[in-house]
């Protein structure tokens, strides 16, 4: 009776599982490779957990044989010996260790070999080169030559607070998703460039079968070469802080001529955002371009309603340097005044005047001043901004 | 290894580990404290400060007196010999993570940071040359400006204080003489003048370190090369001090009358870790005064 | 473990006039019973804290979405779990077994240099307290918590970071003076205390497993000490060792912390390969196979293990001779470890086995071991390690290798010696359900994470995306079996301490061999004053 509630109840507990991984986006191995590096790395991964799973399953069966066999309840008289003995015997002692230096050095070797000297071959026949600056905790990406030359724009996480905080529903790419995807053209082999701005991090992206660090004040480099159009997403995987489970990589693959398009366009808009620090700015949409800019890169430390995580994050509510003069009597900017703050950071700040544009610099400073109950009732216009560069 | 009657010394319970643990929890935690600028952290290194010193007195005072009441025979005698042989191993450890770092920054960062890309470095116009206090940037937030500084040179003070220190391990070996010799007078003298070499060794580090910081530009903060040179000489100049220390405590007990010829461990695990550091001196002044 | 052993104090030999009782007995002993039972009730009650630690981590982790705590709290949970774990559970219960059976295994009165060896020991609670203090301060207002940076301490993120990361820096400090007083006292015990006859070769092979772990610590240890010195001095007093603007590289760091860190992996394992031979020959009715081979691999294995170290940090970039060299030095360590997996198994084989507990954990070990050991063979690939690298893959392959290969390991021992040292036998039933538990468990929490990296997820993240869901759901559910199954373990070991259950035998097994089976259960508290001649 008991032996078969058991069974009924092993059956449904696997039953239960198995309906939870049926409906499961879940997997048992890398993700389909995008580039002739993934594609390696994933037959040298296949070929080494066969070879592991051999060697594993081999020996579980000898000690299982053993286990079962030599007993003292089967009453199997236990042998005496301590070693090898006969020619023999030193033989089959040796088997395991030749079979290891083989698998080690051949079977495993020469592949790995192959692998790593195509891994680390990033300059030869190179067509392009994208810089890719981690920073806590965002990735900044700069075209450095070809057509998208000189285009630099910040890739932040796009999810909602509301989703990461359990009050809304969770989207499909929840985690891996940025405001802007750094896009990329399929067929070409792209030298990337790595640095970072403050802490290692490392970028990414699985089906790349790419992973290197960010390292600041050095310049480390790998290679991609997508082969098929689409949107790729990765993670940073060295722990950068708080926000390390944060700052996704999302990749768009799109065909030269697309590439070309969106070179173009994304000129034109950040042409468009550079004149905006030209014209004069009217408070309200200072404060609600503010708001924008504020959500997308300060929430992350001072929070969405300006009360920071002290110590480490001072809140911006009630904030002494916030409620206080940007420039002097002569107009002149005050050092650690709060423009001086947001402009070149300091400690964990970072320096925002190399990451947002004018018209994003004046109005965060222009929204902050007027929000979180902070009442200066003053505006920062981008010229201001522009002027001190 | 011992014979079948033979007894080993096993010491009665006692309580200065406990006590100088204590000590070493209020100095640390207080350090940070103060590091962090909290009230009471300069108080709890100073409450612990008293614990260790108060250990210190204690626990080797227990163990001269166990040695000189004659406990300790030969067995205790290589337990004490092996012990202090894998602890000065651990200094060496200690001392090759500096000596690795500096090789580190002189043969590996520093080239790299040199030889980047043209078209992509942001170090422009910054070449591989050590002494280097790098090519400057901002460090988390804070601007790193390199300074002007002047390297140090291996003659004149660096070279003199080689000469002091080889000249105080022969004097402590011939002090080592006189005592095997049982000439007290030899090993009382022998380590007086040791001790008095290792005091002027650490006036003239001193001396050295006062220059180097009002003249010659050269602080802890001057980039990779200010950083292995105080901080490897800083830590050598801590264990002369250490040794000094030592020396001075064995050289009190020579003139008290203790020590045999056949029976002098203390002496001789002084003299091994006085040796040490001769060593690493040699090391320090080659790998990093001179070349 | 505290009555286990004041059952025994009778035999006060020669010098021992007025050893003090209660709490000062304990704050001033130089026995090594006394220690080795310190040492081990230590390692329980931090196994337990660093376990509750990984809970609340497994909790958050239960399900996408922050639930429970902020992304800081969770990094510093995340370090200091791995921080308790390697310096105060898995180390000093080692340690207190090689305070324990040491002597007894080597016929020797007493430890080396028993003093040194109760302030080995007593560094370790200032220790943990530095380490853990933080979490209470902050709730004072004093400072941010531990350290957030994991237990890799990886500057410049560890130079950045808030008063937890000085507290562990000293807490470091203090550890590794405890481990190179350790290891000096078990190096000078090993070679000065045997008893006459017992050569280096006939010594079991717990004594040759420790004392090429002490070798190591002593050669590794300084290094780390000087690693943490450089980052206290580039956090407060101006040098520039780790940051590029001033010449110095954060990629050094991770080079001294390896030196060590790769090394400290065979410093947790070899004790225990020490013992296993032991318990598995014990229970075979067999002699150990290969003696010798076993010490010429662990031998092998420690050497080797000092020169491997940049694998652990390949992804960095790294001129390719480098990646070369680190990859296939990495794979030689298979050679002697399969000698020693040889030797295990031609230990049981032909043997007459039975399997009690001890026999259970040794046995499930060589299988949970093995796991770890072929997926680290695996990570050793330079291509595929971009892959495997920071994410889950590799937490489960050193989960596989440390509590399957540590704790598991440890827990063989506890169980083998457990009669020996209290004097009682534990339930043979609570036992074995214990390695049940254990053993189902630990597979269910980390058989997913092996597909969970797999498939891309990095580790040391708060929260995940949907597609990690399922499997991080199986693995919570199963972290808490796991842990809560260790409360087996706790009243196992608290009801032999108190003397239920049966009286144990001198040599409670019908298979084990050396010096300490011929002893009482307990032993005397002085034992061996006279020194026995081994033949």
């Amino acid at each position: 009776m008991v032996g078969k509630r058991l069974r009924i109840a092993v059956m449904s507990l696997a039953m239960g599982l198995w309906s939870v991984m049926a409906w499961a986006n879940y997997s048992w191995n890398f993700p389909t490779p995008a580039t002739p590096i993934a594609t390696d790395t994933l037959h040298v991964h296949n070929k080494f957990m066969i070879i592991a799973m051999i060697i594993f399953f081999v020996v579980l069966g000898i000690m299982i044989f053993s286990i079962f066999n030599h007993r003292k309840d089967k009453g199997f008289k236990a042998a005496t010996f301590t070693g090898p003995s006969t020619a023999k015997q030193v033989i089959w002692t040796l088997a395991p260790f030749a079979l290891l230096l083989y698998i080690d050095f051949i079977l495993m070797g020469i592949p790995a070999y192959h692998s790593v000297v195509m891994m680390e071959d990033t300059k030869n026949g190179a067509d392009m080169v994208l810089k890719v600056t981690g920073m806590q905790w965002r990735w900044q990406y700069e075209y450095m030559d070809g057509y998208a030359k000189g285009i630099k724009f910040v890739s932040n996480l796009a999810t909602p607070q509301d989703q990461i905080d359990n009050k809304a529903p969770k989207g499909e790419h929840y985690l891996l998703e940025v405001d802007e995807p750094v896009i990329l053209p399929v067929n070409k082999k792209v030298r990337v460039i790595l640095t970072s701005n403050d802490v290692i991090h490392t970028w990414w992206v699985p089906q790349f079968g790419v992973a290197r660090d960010a390292i600041p004040g050095f310049l480390r480099e790998t290679w991609v070469k997508i082969e098929q159009p689409g949107t790729y997403r990765g993670q940073c995987k060295e722990l950068c802080g708080k926000g390390h489970g944060f700052m996704p990589v999302v990749v768009n693959a799109v065909s030269e001529d697309e590439f070309k398009k969106w070179a173009d366009a994304k000129r034109a808009e950040l042409a468009t955002a550079s004149a905006g620090a030209d014209k004069t700015w009217s408070k309200e949409d200072l404060i609600s371009h503010g708001k924008e800019v504020y959500e997308k890169n300060c929430a992350v430390c001072h929070q969405l309603d300006g009360k920071g995580v002290p110590p480490a994050f001072p809140p911006l509510a009630g904030s002494k340097v916030i409620n206080g003069p940007i420039f002097d009597k002569d107009g002149k900017l005050i050092a650690n005044s709060h423009l001086d703050r947001v402009l070149n950071g300091k400690n964990v700040m970072p320096a925002w005047k190399a990451l947002l544009n004018d018209v994003d610099i004046a109005s965060v400073v222009t929204y902050e001043r007027n929000s979180f109950g902070n009442t200066m009732g003053d505006m920062l216009q981008p010229a201001q901004v522009k002027a001190l560069r | 290894m011992a014979t079948e009657t033979q007894h080993y010394y096993v010491p009665n319970p006692s309580p200065y580990p406990f006590i100088l643990s204590s000590g070493l929890l209020l100095l640390t935690s207080g350090f940070v404290f103060k590091m962090n600028n909290f009230a009471p952290g300069v108080w709890m290194m100073f409450l612990g400060f008293l614990c260790v010193l108060y250990v210190l007195f204690g626990w080797f005072g227990k163990v001269i007196g166990e040695s000189e009441s004659g406990q300790y025979r030969e067995w205790e005698d290589k337990s004490f010999r092996i012990a202090m042989i894998v602890f000065i191993s651990s200094e060496v450890a200690f001392f090759a993570a500096f000596f690795g770092a500096l090789f580190f920054v002189r043969n590996i960062g520093i080239p790299e940071l040199a030889h980047f890309d043209p078209s992509l470095t942001p170090y422009k116009g910054f070449t591989a040359i050590w002494p280097s206090a790098g090519p400057g940037g901002m460090v988390l937030g804070k601007l790193y400006e390199v300074a002007k500084f002047e390297p140090m040179k291996p003659l004149g003070l660096p070279a003199i204080n080689t000469m002091i220190l080889l000249t105080s391990g022969l004097t402590v070996t011939w002090a080592h003489w006189g005592l095997v010799k049982d000439n007290r007078r030899q090993l009382i003298l022998g380590l007086f003048m040791t001790v008095v070499l290792g005091i002027s060794f650490l006036l003239c580090q001193a001396y050295e370190y006062h220059h180097a910081y009002t003249e010659m530009g050269l602080t802890l903060g001057t980039g990779a090369y200010g950083a292995t040179f105080f901080m490897l000489t800083g830590f050598h100049g801590f264990h002369v001090l250490l040794g000094t220390i030592m020396l001075t405590v064995i050289l009190l007990r020579s003139i008290n009358g203790h020590f045999k010829p056949n029976h002098h461990f203390a002496f001789e695990g002084v003299a091994w870790y006085w040796h040490f550091v001769d060593v690493v001196w040699l090391l320090l002044f080659v790998l990093v005064y001179w070349l | 473990m505290s009555t286990a052993t004041t059952t025994a104090t009778h035999d006060h030999s020669h010098h021992d006039h007025h050893a003090p009782s209660g709490v000062m007995r304990w704050l001033t002993t130089t026995n090594h019973k006394d220690i080795g039972t310190m040492y081990l009730t230590f390692a329980l009650v931090m196994f337990l804290v660093g376990g509750t630690m990984i809970l609340g981590v497994r909790a958050e982790l239960f399900k996408p979405g922050l639930q429970l705590m902020k992304p800081e709290f969770f990094n510093q949970l995340i370090g200091v779990h791995a921080l308790v774990m390697i310096f105060a559970a898995l180390m000093p219960a080692a340690t207190g077994f090689a305070n324990w059976m040491l002597p007894l295994q080597l016929g020797a009165p007493d430890m080396a240099l028993p003093r040194l060896n109760n302030w080995g020991f007593w560094l370790l609670p200032p220790a943990a307290i530095l380490l853990t203090a933080p979490f209470t301060l902050a709730l004072f207002g004093i400072g941010d918590g531990a350290v957030a940076t994991g237990w890799t301490l990886y500057a410049p993120l560890s130079v950045q970071g808030g008063i937890g990361v000085d507290f562990a820096i000293f807490s470091v400090h203090l550890l590794g003076i405890s481990s190179v007083l350790g290891s000096i006292n078990i190096i000078v015990t090993i070679f000065n205390m045997r008893a006459p006859g017992m050569t280096l070769f006939k010594m079991p092979l717990f004594a040759w497993g420790w004392l090429i772990t002490a070798f190591l610590l002593i050669a590794t240890i300084p290094v780390l000490a000087g690693a943490v010195t450089m980052l206290l001095t580039d956090r407060h007093f101006g040098t520039h060792f780790f940051d590029a603007a001033g010449g110095g590289d954060p990629i050094l760091f991770q080079h001294l912390f390896w030196f060590f860190g790769h090394p400290e992996v065979y410093i947790l394992l070899l004790p225990v390969w020490g013992f296993i031979p032991h318990i598995l020959s014990a229970f075979s009715r067999k002699p150990v196979y290969g003696y010798k081979a076993q010490v010429y691999s662990f031998w092998a294995i420690g050497i080797l293990s000092v020169v491997v170290w940049a694998h652990h940090f390949f992804t960095v970039g790294m001129p390719v001779p480098a990646l070369l060299y680190f990859m296939y030095s990495t794979m030689s360590i298979s050679l002697p470890l399969a000698v020693l997996f040889f030797c295990w198994i031609a230990t049981m084989w032909k043997g007459s086995m039975s399997f009690e507990t001890p026999m259970l954990f040794a046995t499930g070990w060589i299988i949970l071991f093995g796991i770890g050991g072929l997926t680290g063979l695996v990570l050793a690939d330079v291509a595929a390690d971009a892959q495997y690298h920071h994410s889950y893959f590799v937490v489960a392959h050193f989960h596989y290798t440390l509590f399957a290969g540590g704790i598991m390991g440890i827990m063989a021992g506890v169980y083998f010696w457990l009669p020996k040292m209290t004097g009682y036998m534990y339930s043979e039933k609570l036992g074995k359900l214990h390695f049940w538990m254990t053993a189902i468990a630990f597979n269910m929490t980390f058989i997913p994470q092996f597909f969970l990296g797999l498939a891309g997820m990095p580790r040391r993240i708060p929260d995940y995306a949907l597609q990690f869901a399922e499997f991080n759901m199986i693995s919570s559910i199963a972290a808490f079996i796991l842990g809560l199954s260790q409360l087996i373990l706790v009243y196992n070991i608290v009801s032999c301490v108190r003397g239920k259950g049966e009286k144990a035998k001198d040599n409670p097994w019908e298979g084990a061999q050396g010096l300490e089976w011929t002893l009482p259960s307990p032993p005397p508290y002085h034992s061996f004053t006279e020194q026995p001649v081994v033949k």
